[in-house]
């Protein structure tokens, strides 16, 4: 038993001797021991934590408002916009929120690449990670098609109909997602459960990403385990007051989206009712999928695209056995430290190119950087791991803050 | 766990009690606090519900003896064009003895036109009454079948579980045959 | 530091990536609008007047279903106009104690009369071209109030190598250029209740600021909550920095 739970008052002892919350949430978010020399970088996990929260609790009200009905979403999300107290505030949070999450959660994962926190021991903290981020997208995905605009009804047309590629099968499935012979009512209803379900499954693998990370313990700039009592503080104060600001910045930026440009990344054709015999002049996904859609455009063959899409995702699983490097740090490995840049670029890249109309030279460029995606996952990463000259590392996390 | 302190970092008691601190988790605190408000609003009645909260009815089909329901905020309203009888009937048992004693000019703005909540104050069942054949319990009035409450031809509660009499909305009469509930 | 360069500039390059994703219709020549801006709020003269645009001229083919007469009272009518304005048509109610629809005249809490009963009879009155609701049509346009203002405006003789379809105007902020409405606004044809003078560009201005308003009846309450939430996020943040610092000052 932890010291301080015993200086707790007698009924925090009762509760804790029969349910130890009060030493976990001391043992877990109070003393955890984490490496001192985390950088601004690492504030985007607890702010992922953060924005998920945000999400949950708006789109709970939003969904006393809302009506999952094809002739009356549409006119629900408006009497949301219109009527209901605050409802435009809750909707614009909600909606920029989930470009907000996508944007931590790149980060995040950016950051993971960078200092080889997918290494081991934190192989299966890297695949929860990769599983929320797939969760992410199909919530994202369903929640868009809510408001049943046209960018909506298009996109669960085009996204669903990805699955008629399957060969066989494919037909079969995209009917039995639609529940019926197109997107209609039925897919709408069942996108709307789903959407509320998928949040709470999500918050069941953060969970089990906490426990993973606090079993391997926290990856810090220098790649390096700490060897002492001297490299690591407690979590709190220190993290909690970091990522307090960290958050502050965050909302900073989020609000001014939400209040002064709350439409700035969405669609205009989307608030125009969904029409199932008017396909807009183009359809683009929201600027999170970008990058897969123009992986997906990128293969003139159906079946080959969705493969590819596919393929980008998960090929990032098998990333702690590609990357053949026992050093960590991209500080310590000056030609990844390069080519992590590069591909970061073809990530943007990719995202331009979804952008546009897939024909000319939009359409090669998307390409180039898609065959730079794999080639840096599939051929730069196990091959730098074994030629690249490293720098040496330091003795623990603390001997170079002692030098100085 | 052991206390021994990580790194450098001592003294936390100290840290945590500096007045920084403590005014930015007030700040946050407050801040925090009025985040939710908007939540929390957003449950009470919307605009449309609220443009719905007053409504006109037209007295002129009403024949004496005759009762109407209308919906008004989600529930039934009763709009009874009473007769000389039953208003004399209503006025006679002012002296009588009521559990919550109300007289029947009180109860109205005008003798003829009596207009009650149709919400048995005991567990919110509609009182019977309304229509021709239905029970009007033993006071000519209204009858609730839940649990046996009764009322006379004021809505006064005579006999029964229910603590008080019928409810009487807000309404005037905006002219001789337009009445304006809410 | 390298790092917060790079992301700056990754940062700045998506974001115009993102923005430029392409559309048909030629990017209408930006207008000053007293909403734009911070601080930005509508021109109440300018509602009414838009609003007198859409009764009297849109309002013919044009719906807009998602406002209530009740919500005019933020353009500065007061109660009794309102009960006016909605009582001088008639909407259709029931089915009353005989299971039949009747109408009687509009209340408050009444949608805006639509002109057409359904879409399809609004088609059939177009020659087939439906005419859009215009609730939301600021925010369903890309670049919505200077698009509106230069459709409206944007009415010429078609070039003369341009061959015209049958029935179809030329407008030069249309995508293709050529529209199915007839040019709505012509001078004078409507007498402003306030006395400025009805020249084209002046009711397309109007009638934008009308719409403008229809989209986002909550931007000035957006505007105004705004900037309190963003100041009191700035001190928080600000003393939230001291605070870190202040509790990091101890770790070497």
């Amino acid at each position: 038993m932890s010291a301080s739970s015993q200086q707790q008052g007698p009924v925090v002892r009762w509760i804790d001797q029969r349910l130890p919350i009060f030493s976990f949430l001391q043992h877990e978010l109070h003393e955890y021991p984490t490496p001192k020399n985390l950088n601004y970088w690492w504030n985007f996990g607890s702010l992922a934590g953060i924005v998920l929260v945000i999400m949950i609790a708006t789109g709970i009200f939003l969904a006393m408002n809302y009506t999952p009905h094809v002739d009356h979403a549409f006119d629900s999300v408006e009497r949301i916009m219109r009527d209901v107290n605050y409802g435009w505030l809750i909707r614009y949070v909600h909606m920029n929120g989930a470009s907000m999450f996508f944007l931590v959660v790149y980060i995040h994962i950016f950051r993971g690449l960078y200092y080889g926190s997918y290494k081991p021991p934190r192989e299966l903290l890297w695949w929860l990670g990769l599983i929320i981020l797939l969760l992410m997208m199909a919530t994202a995905f369903m929640g868009y098609v809510l408001p049943w605009g046209q960018m909506s009804f298009w996109g669960a047309t085009v996204i669903t109909n990805l699955f008629s590629a399957i060969p066989w099968v494919g037909e079969p499935i995209v009917t039995w997602l639609w529940g019926g012979f197109a997107v209609d009512n039925p897919t709408l209803q069942r996108f709307f459960s789903l959407h509320y379900l998928l949040p709470f499954v999500i918050v069941a693998v953060v969970m089990l990403h906490l426990v993973a990370l606090h079993t391997a313990k926290s990856n810090n700039p220098l790649g390096i385990d700490p060897k002492s009592d001297k490299d690591t503080i407690p979590f709190h104060p220190y993290y909690t007051i970091k990522d307090s600001f960290g958050l502050g910045v965050l909302l900073i930026v989020y609000m001014a989206l939400v209040f002064y440009a709350p439409n700035a990344l969405g669609e205009a054709e989307n608030y125009v009712p969904a029409n199932p015999l008017q396909t807009p002049e183009e359809i683009v996904p929201e600027w999170y999928l970008l990058p897969f859609y123009a992986i997906l455009r990128s293969v003139p063959d159906k079946l080959g695209g969705v493969v590819l899409m596919f393929a980008s995702i998960f090929i990032l699983f098998v990333l702690p056995w590609l990357d053949t490097s026992k050093v960590r740090s991209a500080r310590f490995r000056p030609i990844y430290r390069q080519v992590f840049w590069i591909f970061v670029l073809a990530c943007i890249v990719l995202g331009w190119a979804g952008a546009q109309k897939p024909e000319g030279a939009a359409l090669m460029i998307g390409r180039l950087a898609t065959a730079y995606y794999f080639f840096h996952l599939l051929i730069l990463m196990p091959i730098l791991g074994k030629f690249e000259k490293t720098r040496p590392l330091p003795e623990s996390i603390s001997q170079p803050v002692l030098k100085n | 766990m052991s206390d021994t302190v990580h790194g450098h970092g001592g003294e936390d008691g100290e840290t945590r009690r500096d007045f920084l601190v403590l005014a930015s988790a007030a700040l946050g605190a407050a801040g925090a606090g009025l985040a939710i408000w908007p939540l929390i609003d957003s449950m009470n009645p919307a605009k449309d519900v609220l443009a719905l909260s007053t409504i006109e009815v037209d007295l002129t089909p009403i024949a004496v003896g005759q009762r109407i329901t209308v919906k008004w905020r989600g529930k039934p309203v009763f709009v009874d064009h009473r007769s000389p009888e039953q208003i004399a009937k209503a006025a006679a048992d002012d002296n009588a003895s009521l559990k919550d004693p109300q007289t029947d000019k009180d109860r109205v703005k005008k003798p003829e036109w009596l207009v009650l909540v149709g919400v048995c104050t005991h567990l919110g069942c509609v009182p019977l009454g309304q229509k021709v054949g239905q029970p009007r319990g033993d006071f000519g009035g209204w009858f609730c079948p839940c649990h046996g409450s009764h009322y006379d031809t004021s809505g006064r509660i005579r006999v029964g579980p229910a603590p008080v009499n019928l409810e009487v909305p807000t309404y005037s009469f905006l002219n001789d045959t337009t009445l304006r509930i809410g | 530091m390298t790092i917060f360069k790079f992301t700056a500039a990754a940062a700045v390059t998506a974001l115009l990536a993102f923005t430029a994703a392409a559309s048909e219709a030629p990017v209408p020549p930006a207008q000053s609008w007293s909403f734009s801006g911070p601080f930005g709020t509508y021109d109440r003269a300018a509602l009414q007047r838009g609003f007198q645009v859409y009764k009297e001229v849109c309002a013919g083919c044009h719906s807009l279903r998602h406002v209530y007469y009740r919500d005019l009272a933020a353009l500065g009518y007061n109660e009794d106009e309102i009960k006016a304005i909605a009582a001088s048509v008639e909407v259709q109610d029931g089915p009353n104690d005989q299971g039949e629809m009747f109408t009687r005249p509009g209340r408050p809490y009444d949608r805006f009369k639509s002109p057409f009963p359904n879409d399809n009879a609004a088609r059939a009155a177009n020659n087939g071209a439906l005419p859009p609701d215009l609730s939301v049509i600021t925010k369903a346009r890309p670049h919505g109030h200077d698009y509106l203002y230069a459709l409206m405006t944007g009415y010429k003789e078609p070039p003369a190598d341009m061959k015209m379809t049958e029935g179809m105007q030329y407008n030069t902020a249309y995508a293709g250029n050529q529209i199915a409405m007839v040019p709505p606004l012509s001078e004078g044809s409507i007498e402003y209740k306030d006395g400025t003078k009805a020249t084209v560009p002046q009711m397309a201005r109007d009638v934008t600021v009308f719409l403008a308003w229809t989209a986002e009846p909550e931007m000035e309450e957006r505007k105004r909550l705004g900037y309190k939430v963003l100041l009191f996020l700035l001190v928080l943040t600000g003393v939230l920095y001291a605070a870190m610092r202040r509790v990091w000052s101890k770790v070497h």
